[in-house]
């Protein structure tokens, strides 16, 4: 069995599953009872300056009757004393040494409050403090969360304060509600930032009641954007984590992230390491379904890593970080085709309109060989699709489509072409960018024929 | 013979639905599974081509209203179909998840639209101008009202004969509680009435009314009249007490549940029943005969299990009823005691050669016994009805002649429904198919 035990900056825990600070690290009670089902760490839910909560604060993303693929919240930062977390913190870290406890803050930009606020943080037993630069509601309106996170030098200054009088790691969390991930990111290197964490929720309306117009949630007849997350924001998270992993300090993993943003089960946290994350933050899927998750979070990843020969988690880490690039350095000459399986495929031919209507053309409904026109097609015999392999430009489409699995595949063909980038062509060849009977002339010799 | 010895709650359990409703959940849910195929090869299963996916669809986004409009565009009894139809034969038959997962319950997402409109009275159709042209249709089973419905829609002045008392035809008296409790039938005529159908019942065409004045009065006329009587079988004692036929034995306790359970309760029902036949109709009977308490139910049958007409469903549904079977076995003699059916007594058959039916033939052999029961229910088929014969009509084999566009020998008279099932499926969805289609045809004649 893999060793599932990680060293965050210096933070152990005996697992990478981490709830992320959200309501269900709202109290002792809480992270006890998740901390016996196994979980590996907590960041308690952000703790700072006083704060009133509304009633009425989740709001839920229902897709083709599937609940929940996101929530988005308006929930603020821990409305408990400030001396009760810190005291049920100081308990929870004696009872449980082996297991990470982070603290997340969030105080007003003043740094005799900030010096303050990590004496006592520290004075707990807790393990790191995560700087809280992502809440995208309420609290950016007072100057604080994303309103720190979206502006660098903010970043930067808030966590220089923390970092110069702290002795336990800080982890900064960054807000995704900014155009370029990489420049808080850097901010927060600048800052001495022990690691990172990515990402927080993203601006969201979550939507409106049809019978009456009221926005979803609905909180005395108004509502505001709140923090979008769960499933549904897990692509984002991940472009987001690549994207910050093209940069030295986390490259070369000087500097590690605690990824998070989506995920529900082991294959989302299998694939937030392979982009570079070493330790995981989970919330929306335990908001769900609650902290019992973490059992097949745990067992599922083991499996896995046992399945591909790793015998720890660190071996897996970053696998596939190398591989993110830009179009420009995709090879142009790489070619795949579809190719349905005849003996898996039920013959439901969304393939079919898929390619019709949604993409390139190449597919066609036969019959025994013969294209048919489906409009006025009024045989017996069901069509079948057919790729016309010559015209398809491997887009995907039809195998993403596809409600059987394996039917669709994407084959590689040798496209008989050298293998170049835009990149290059750019370089080498940069009228063929510029004018389209360049393009052309440049087409017809290489042998690219679209249709 | 006495009532059901059922106290009333376990006769209410009996005699509800067998599948029950979909809930809105359920429905979304099984909704949302649908693959929504691009050529689905469960509308060309369905006989009146039911927009299937787009149904479906609807019912996913929470257009529950504008589903039920979709079903009633290609079928106006699609309440009944939903709960009558064989789907395993048709659209559920068809569905491309069959070969991958578990087809989609098209029959139940149907019904849910269909309740969903009838609950909330709801009309998605606005009726054509009126039309200075009159249509007859005799019959309210489905063929007739799907016919008559579609001719209001265009603006038709139609009237319907019905004979019996109440609307509805086979939805009415002749299809189980249990599969479609009277309401149902009943609702989806007032929905034709709606439409500006005019409705009269208990007049019999030959007898209240007659076939000259109809062609007289009407610039077409629709014969939707179904099949006859269960015709003798022909034996000794058959006229004895507690011989029924199947049909009528199935009106009695359609009639009573409608009228509430203690009358159902007070249907008079044998210890020891026997149901002569193993078509469809014949599981009917039986399974009526046992939830009504019967102890024991003999299907009784003069061929095997491989040639029974009943659907491969309804034969597995009534094994689980607890119904036992007597095959190769015809019956001879109804034995008798003070007037009242003491037994039955079969003479046991041998399979024969194969007929030109495709089926194997039976013949007699030496051996009889006899069949213990105080309840003789015969399900041998239907007569066919004599309306031909008024409208002076060419027949076929006793079925109303009529071509592919429903019009028969007279081009003013169009027949649909049973009374021209020659050959094919008896369904209501082929019934209702022949409305449509005759409803059609007699629209392109009178705009000509």
């Amino acid at each position: 069995m893999a060793d599932l035990s990680i060293n965050f900056a210096g933070v152990k825990s005996p697992n990478p599953f981490w709830l992320a600070s959200a309501p269900p690290t709202n109290s002792a009670y809480q992270i006890n009872k998740a901390f016996e089902k196994g979980w590996g760490g907590a960041v308690w839910k952000t703790i700072g300056t006083p704060v009133l909560n509304v009633s009425s604060r989740y709001g839920g993303f229902e897709y083709n009757g599937q609940k929940l693929v996101a929530i988005n919240n308006v929930e603020l930062i821990s409305d408990r004393p400030l001396e009760v977390n810190l005291k049920e913190i100081r308990a929870v870290k004696k009872l449980w040494p082996d297991r990470a406890v982070i603290v997340s803050a969030m105080f007003e930009a003043d740094p005799k409050v900030w010096h303050d606020a990590v004496k006592r943080i520290e004075d707990t037993g807790a393990d790191a403090i995560e700087l809280n630069y992502g809440c995208p509601h309420g609290m950016s309106e007072r100057g604080m969360g994303s309103a720190v996170g979206q502006v660098p030098e903010y970043c930067t200054m808030i966590t220089g304060w923390v970092t110069s009088v702290a002795s336990i790691p800080v982890i900064v969390k960054l807000t995704p509600n900014i155009t370029d991930i990489k420049k808080p990111a850097l901010a927060a290197v600048a800052g001495n930032a022990n690691a990172i964490s990515l990402i927080n929720t993203i601006n969201s309306v979550i939507g409106v009641d049809l019978d009456n117009f009221q926005l979803k949630p609905n909180i005395g007849g108004k509502g505001g954007h709140g923090g979008y997350a769960g499933a549904a924001v897990k692509p984002i998270a991940l472009s987001m984590l690549s994207e910050v992993m093209t940069l030295d300090p986390f490259k070369s993993y000087q500097l590690p992230i605690s990824g998070m943003g989506g995920i529900s089960t082991w294959r989302d946290a299998a694939e937030f390491l392979l982009l570079g994350a070493s330790s995981l933050q989970v919330c929306t899927a335990v908001m769900h379904y609650g902290f019992r998750i973490i059992e097949d979070l745990c067992d599922g990843l083991s499996n896995w890593l046992d399945e591909k020969g790793a015998s720890s988690i660190t071996e897996i880490i970053g696998k596939s970080a190398p591989r993110y690039s830009a179009f420009n350095n995709f090879d142009l000459a790489y070619k795949v085709v579809a190719h349905i399986d005849p003996a898996k495929c039920i013959n439901c031919n969304l393939c079919y309109i898929a390619c019709d209507e949604g993409a390139h053309q190449c597919i066609d409904l036969c019959v025994d060989g013969v294209k048919i026109n489906p409009d006025s097609y009024a045989g017996a015999a069901r069509a079948k699709p057919v790729v016309r392999e010559d015209d398809c430009v491997g887009c995907n489409l039809c195998s993403l489509v596809c409600p059987v699995d394996g039917c669709i595949s994407m084959v590689e063909m040798d496209s008989g072409r050298d293998s170049i980038t835009w990149g290059e062509i750019t370089q080498k060849l940069p009228e063929v960018t510029l004018k389209w009977d360049e393009m052309q002339k440049y087409r017809e010799e290489k042998g690219i024929h679209i249709h | 013979m006495q009532g059901s010895p059922l106290h009333l709650d376990e006769l209410a359990q009996q005699f509800q639905e067998i599948k029950p409703p979909l809930s809105q959940r359920e429905a979304v849910l099984e909704a949302n599974r649908c693959l929504y195929c691009f050529d689905a090869p469960c509308i060309a299963a369905c006989p009146t081509s039911i927009d299937v996916p787009t149904f479906i669809k609807k019912i996913a986004t929470g257009n529950v209203f504008g589903s039920a409009k979709t079903i009633l565009e290609a079928n106006l009894v699609g309440a009944t179909c939903s709960r009558v139809c064989p789907v395993e034969e048709l659209c559920e038959g068809a569905c491309v998840l069959n070969s991958d997962h578990q087809p989609i319950q098209i029959g139940r997402l149907q019904r849910y639209a269909m309740d969903y409109l009838y609950e909330k009275d709801l009309m998605p159709f606005e009726v054509a101008a009126p039309k200075a042209k009159k249509v007859a249709v005799v019959g309210a089973g489905p063929a007739g009202l799907v016919c008559a419905g579609e001719l209001a829609k265009k603006g038709y002045d139609v009237t319907i004969f019905e004979k019996r008392s109440l609307p509805g035809g086979l939805s009415t008296y002749g299809i189980v509680v249990m599969r479609e409790p009277i309401r149902v039938a009943l609702s989806e005529v007032a929905f034709i009435q709606k439409l500006g159908v005019k409705l009269q019942t208990e007049v019999e065409v030959g007898v209240d009314i007659s076939a000259e004045k109809l062609l007289a009065d009407y610039d077409a006329i629709f014969l939707a009249v179904g099949m006859g009587q269960v015709p003798d079988l022909g034996i000794v004692g058959e006229e004895a007490k507690g011989v029924t036929e199947a049909l009528s034995f199935i009106a009695e306790t359609k009639l009573a549940e409608k009228e509430g359970l203690e009358r159902l309760s007070k249907l008079p029902i044998g210890k020891e029943v026997a149901v002569i036949g193993a078509g469809n109709t014949a599981i009917d009977a039986a399974t009526i005969a046992k939830r009504l308490g019967a102890e024991r139910v003999t299907i009784v049958y003069r061929r095997s299990d491989k040639e029974m007409p009943a659907y491969d469903f309804e034969y597995e549904f009534i094994k689980n009823e607890g119904v036992e079977f007597r095959f190769l076995s015809q019956p001879v003699e109804v034995l008798h005691e003070d007037g009242w059916v003491k037994g039955l007594r079969c003479v046991k058959m041998k399979l024969g050669e194969l007929g030109a039916d495709g089926r194997r033939g039976v013949e007699a052999s030496d051996e009889s016994f006899v069949l213990s029961c105080d309840q003789v229910i015969k399900a041998i088929g239907q007569e066919k009805l004599s309306l031909a014969q008024l409208f002076s009509l060419e027949t076929d084999r006793g079925y109303i002649k009529a071509d592919e566009t429903c019009q028969s020998s007279n081009p003013k008279v169009f027949a649909g429904g049973d009374c021209i099932r020659a050959k094919g499926a008896a369904m209501t969805v082929t019934a209702a198919r022949d409305g449509k289609i005759a409803a059609n045809a007699i629209h392109t004649m009178l705009t000509q």
